[in-house]
């Protein structure tokens, strides 16, 4: 059966306001004993395949300063790139990595994800995509909630040959999405974000 | 269990309608001067990374998670306020419902405020109540919960602004580019249409849309007036997922 046309229309989309974090990351915001953490507060367990990697990076307006009150979500896929399966509604199963983060930025707009470097997922063309990290970005002054994605400094050839990035004409822009690589134990890749100005990042309409 | 890879466009959702949707760049709405991006959005069409996406079970909800007269009570007495029970269904752009997805609201009390360091608003904190609170829908996709209605709130954008009572929603889908945020508004108050934050929309029937209607047939007598309020996700363009047991 298809559906030529949508027969219902969106919900308009509004901001999250400035007390996103009631309802998000309530914990984060002292609203305690509602619920015991603040959902996608962690993502991995002892179980979790792959690569353990840090990823951070701050938010910055416009105008240079720090958005202090927005949150970010991420969506990726576990190391073989594999999106985990949903859970059934009943289940008690904890998959050993949810793929899914949640993640408030602090007041100098910094914002930390532990998880693990994701595997390859398939393109539109059949060709495998770089490994990426989806990102959502909602905020006080955010009207619909921004999408974009991280992808990797160390992953250069597949980069290249990327069927997202190479959407993107002027390479400047394309380094917008990619983030930095800092060595340590845990590796960190850092990317800021500019929701608008010189560096302002890549976003979609997906 | 494998994921979920989807081949070439099908199952791609229906392309958003900007329209429809607040613009990002909103002068009215101060906070967006500085926060709109200015390039044009880049069309990415959808991959697998966008068409899946998180999804939850029971084991994250407990039970009181969508009574917000009773889930921050610190004393045992209840939230004060007018007495509210808000339900509605969750749909996709295909009128199917979309059962098991998670819906997050949050909201002032009754006198107009937040339970947040941010809130500079004088009007007095009730002990007992948090303003959060989230459901999982059933298999027809339908949420309700227990409230107390917000009050309206002035706020600093212009000189005298004032909020609509009104509750956020943050809702999943099952695909990551299904992801909404937005607010419900409540029928008949005159509120709504000297809002610059509901003034970024600049179709009425978009505002009626947010707009939850009294539904007098489910009132509790002597207890709990009831609104309804509906929420359509993007639907996607074939139904390649009708065989899935969680549906789309």
């Amino acid at each position: 059966m298809l559906h030529p046309t949508p027969i219902l229309k969106e919900s308009p989309s509004q901001t999250a306001g400035p007390y996103v974090h009631i309802g998000m990351t309530p914990n984060f915001c002292d609203i305690t004993g509602v619920c015991d953490v603040d959902l996608g507060a962690t993502m991995l367990t002892p179980d979790t395949k792959g690569e353990r990697i840090t990823v951070s990076g701050r938010v910055f307006d416009g105008s240079g300063a720090p958005v202090a009150d927005a949150v970010l979500e991420i969506w990726q896929a576990d190391a073989d790139g594999v999106f985990v399966s949903p859970p059934t509604r009943n289940s008690n199963s904890v998959p050993a990595f949810t793929g899914w983060g949640r993640q408030p930025t602090q007041s100098d707009g910094s914002f930390t994800f532990e998880t693990i470097k994701p595997g390859r997922v398939d393109g539109p063309d059949g060709r495998p995509m770089a490994p990426h990290i989806s990102l959502w970005i909602v905020a006080r002054g955010i009207n619909i909630g921004l999408q974009t994605r991280l992808y990797f400094a160390d992953e250069a050839e597949a980069n290249q040959g990327d069927f997202v990035l190479n959407k993107i004409m002027d390479p400047r822009r394309r380094e917008t999405l990619i983030a930095r690589k800092e060595a340590g134990p845990v590796p960190r890749y850092v990317l800021d974000i500019h929701l608008q100005g010189e560096r302002e990042t890549v976003f979609f309409d997906i | 269990m494998s994921g979920i890879i989807l081949p070439g466009a099908d199952g791609a959702l229906y392309p958003r309608n900007r329209d429809w949707h607040p613009p990002a760049d909103t002068p009215g709405y101060k906070s967006t001067t500085f926060r709109a991006p200015k390039h044009a959005l880049l069309s990415l069409g959808g991959t697998a990374s966008e068409l899946t996406g998180p999804t939850f079970g029971h084991s994250s909800l407990n039970p009181l998670d969508n009574d917000l007269i009773r889930n921050y009570s610190q004393d045992g007495s209840e939230a004060i306020g007018q007495r509210l029970i808000v339900y509605g269904q969750v749909l996709d752009e295909n009128a199917r419902p979309v059962p098991n997805t998670l819906v997050e609201y949050w909201q002032a009390n009754a006198g107009g405020r937040y339970r947040h360091k941010k809130e500079g608003y004088l009007a007095a904190l009730d002990p007992n109540f948090g303003g959060f609170g989230r459901s999982l829908t059933d298999e027809n996709g339908f949420y309700h919960f227990r409230t107390v209605k917000p009050g309206a709130y002035p706020w600093p954008n212009g000189g005298n602004d004032w909020r609509p009572a009104h509750i956020h929603f943050s809702v999943f889908g099952h695909a990551f580019a299904q992801r909404l945020i937005t607010q419900m508004y409540f029928e008949g108050d005159p509120m709504i249409w000297q809002c610059p934050i509901v003034g970024t929309i600049s179709d009425k029937a978009a505002i009626d849309q947010l707009t939850a209607r009294l539904d007098r047939h489910n009132t509790t007598p002597m207890d709990a007036l009831c609104y309804r309020f509906d929420i359509v996700l993007r639907g996607r363009r074939s139904t390649m997922f009708e065989n899935k047991p969680e549906g789309n």
